[in-house]
């Protein structure tokens, strides 16, 4: 039994995470915003095997509340053991385009907040000597595309600070894995048309666990994701730049 | 975008077109403004859509996708008591309770259906005979009407309610969430037998002998046999048994990935098959999982896909059993003159076990049910004519199947809709709601 810290708890991605680890009768201390749907997650989680469920309701992206939520987490549990980062929001390319305000928010939520969060963690396990830290990253961040940059930028960030992190961390047994989900099926894509490569939360969630156990670096999910970005890594600036992707 | 469809494509919806609202637990509420409006559009769950024809589709009004209500709220190991929210699927709860040897009190013949589905179609399944319908063993349940009221209800406790609830085709508001009890069973395997039939009179016989002891029947016909071996097929019965190892779930490895083309499911290449399928050696005895027992399709998702663009239909009746010899004999006459028969058809004797359901399909006597590629007014014409023999014999359509009977032989099917309409929340409804009853 390990002691498991979730921020973004609510996400479709994290619940389906957090479900499989349930199972295995771990402590659990669930973070997001909206307290109700909390609630259930914990009854659910109670009932799939969880030995014991915190939950509490917060802004994760508000940075000044960090340093009190970690120390909550680990009063609550004894120690945290493993940490999973699932919060982000996938905002509107277009209207960062326009005001530097909005793209500051993004980063602030998919990049910014998450340092700071992590700061804190490394620095209780590295102490502690043991523990795994987990994080959502995207394939996005692997190359700036039009569509979407300034997502890409937070996240291509994100990804060098977890590759820092776990070189600095790995003297200290302690576990860095980058995941990088490609296109899921989720209420933060449920606008957009889906096709061949979309897959379910569900595949997403079994391939972080197992990411998660066999202490893996860095995934891709589904797999064939490591093969399409490198496809779309090796191809030249020159021609890159007129493409429309 | 998610795809609104009903398991047969049949009526085709334009998914673009349909209104869908999400449903989270406890905080939705219907828009205040549809409330007072006579000409506001009406609400209808959608869970899995696994329904066959339209008793999931409400093209003129708005869908309640249920998919964010898959939480368990608790779970009583000891008494196998289990509650939780309605769109939690028949294989969410298998895999929390196969381990600790607990089953479906009932279960159709796929495990991707929703708690929410089940209750609202009353559905059956191979143990009909010694247990009845899912809807007999719903403790309680939460309805939220769409004047905002939760209501709980139980056999005690807005009785009429509940029992409109329990096969009432979602009509009577949404579902927020079920507890029901749990089925103790000694072990993940189930026994098996398979005996070959070589007509009507062997499987009525057979069904007979094995309703005592064997908790779950069904066979399959050759629909297309005809003359001597009329009414052929396999008999299937299982009990539960013990297994000595842990059972480990598996996702299906095999998907249709696309819209076969029509012209491959003809009546030569569906006859071979069953042919083939009626000859095959069978093991008698077998002691096999219980997924391929009681789940033998769902090991390859998207089997409708099979049925090309234009879908299928699904027919399925009951037969009272004074009539059983006979209606059944006429029916597979003329489906197999018909040549439109295919391979997936099923006959089981239904106990007379009552369900607490208004308007609950199954009764005491035979059910036949049967897919039909769709070939439009060949097709249409077939079924009329086979609901014109299960209207002589005084026998009932099961709605979650049908997508064309007409309301005429549905008032007749159902004539307990005139007690049962009392119940309808006022701003739910369903395109087989306005087909039926002309409302």
């Amino acid at each position: 039994m390990s002691n498991i810290l979730i921020l973004g708890a609510t996400s479709a991605i994290a619940k389906q995470t957090t479900r499989l680890f349930a199972a295995d009768e771990h402590n659990l201390y669930l973070v997001a915003r909206n307290e109700e749907k909390l609630s259930s997650i914990k009854q659910d989680m109670l009932v799939r095997g969880a030995t014991d469920v915190h939950y509490e309701s917060l802004d994760i992206a508000d940075d000044k509340q960090h340093e009190d939520l970690i120390q909550r987490a680990t009063e609550a549990m004894g120690s945290i053991d493993t940490v999973l980062i699932a919060y982000g929001t996938l905002g509107d390319q277009k209207q960062c385009e326009e005001n530097y305000k909005n793209t500051l928010d993004e980063l602030q939520t998919n990049c910014l907040s998450v340092i700071s969060l992590l700061t804190l963690l490394a620095n209780q396990l590295e102490q502690q000597k043991s523990g795994t830290i987990a994080v959502i990253s995207s394939p996005s961040g692997d190359r700036g595309r039009q569509s979407n940059y300034i997502y890409g930028t937070a996240k291509g960030a994100l990804t060098i600070f977890l590759q820092g992190l776990r070189n600095r961390l790995a003297k200290s047994k302690v576990h860095v894995v980058t995941i990088k989900p490609g296109f899921v099926d989720t209420p933060m894509t449920r606008d957009f048309k889906k096709g061949l490569l979309w897959v379910g939360p569900e595949v997403i969630s079994e391939g972080i666990y197992k990411a998660i156990k066999k202490k893996k670096e860095t995934v891709y999910l589904p797999f064939f994701w490591r093969y399409i970005m490198l496809i779309i890594k090796l191809i030249p600036e020159k021609l890159f730049k007129h493409l429309s992707l | 975008m998610k795809n609104y469809q009903s398991w047969g494509c049949y009526p085709k919806v334009d998914s673009n077109k349909q209104e869908v609202y999400h449903v989270y637990p406890d905080s939705f509420s219907f828009p205040e403004s549809d409330k007072t409006d006579a000409d506001a559009p009406s609400f209808l769950a959608y869970a899995q859509g696994r329904s066959y024809g339209d008793v999931c589709m409400n093209q003129d009004g708005i869908l309640l996708d249920t998919q964010h209500l898959d939480h368990f709220i608790q779970y009583d190991k000891e008494k196998g008591i289990l509650r939780c929210e309605a769109g939690v699927t028949f294989e969410n709860i298998l895999q929390l309770i196969i381990p600790h040897n607990w089953f479906l009190p009932v279960t159709p013949g796929t495990k991707y259906i929703s708690v929410g589905g089940a209750i609202a179609n009353d559905v059956h399944g191979k143990n009909h005979h010694k247990a009845g319908t899912f809807g007999r063993y719903v403790q309680k349940l939460e309805l939220l009407r769409s004047n905002g009221e939760r209501l709980i209800c139980s056999p005690s406790e807005n009785t009429e309610l509940f029992n409109a609830t329990i096969g009432g085709l979602g009509l009577t508001g949404l579902i927020n969430w079920v507890e029901f009890s749990l089925k103790k069973i000694p072990g993940n395997k189930i026994e098996q037998e398979t005996l070959r039939f070589n007509n009507l009179n062997e499987f009525f016989k057979l069904s007979d002998d094995s309703d005592k002891d064997w908790e779950y029947t069904v066979a399959w016909i050759d629909c297309l046999a005809n003359g001597d071996d009329l009414g052929r097929g396999l008999f299937m019965r299982g009990n539960h048994c013990e297994s000595k190892k842990k059972y480990k779930f598996k996702s299906s490895k095999l998907s249709v990935p696309f819209n076969v083309p029509g012209f491959l499911l003809n009546k030569y290449t569906v006859n071979a098959f069953n042919n083939v399928y009626f000859k095959r050696p069978v093991k008698q005895y077998a002691k096999i999982n219980f997924d391929p027992f009681f789940y033998p399709l769902d090991a390859i998702a998207h089997w409708n896909r099979l049925y090309g663009k234009k879908g299928f239909m699904q027919y399925q009746c009951v037969i009272p059993k004074q009539h059983r010899e006979t209606a059944i004999h006429e029916m597979l006459s003329i489906i197999s003159a018909s040549g439109q028969g295919s391979f997936l058809s099923v006959l089981k004797e239904f106990g007379d076990i009552k369900s607490p359901g208004l308007l609950s399909f199954p009764r005491q006597g035979t059910t036949l049910a049967l897919d039909f590629p769709n070939r439009g007014k060949k097709t249409l014409e077939l079924l009329d004519n086979l609901d014109a023999i299960t209207l002589k014999y005084n026998g009932s359509v099961y709605p979650a199947k049908d997508a064309r009977m007409s309301p005429q032989a549905f008032a007749q099917y159902y004539p307990n809709w005139n007690e049962f309409e009392k119940y309808i929340d006022p701003h739910f409804s369903s395109d087989f709601k306005r087909r039926v009853s002309g409302k």
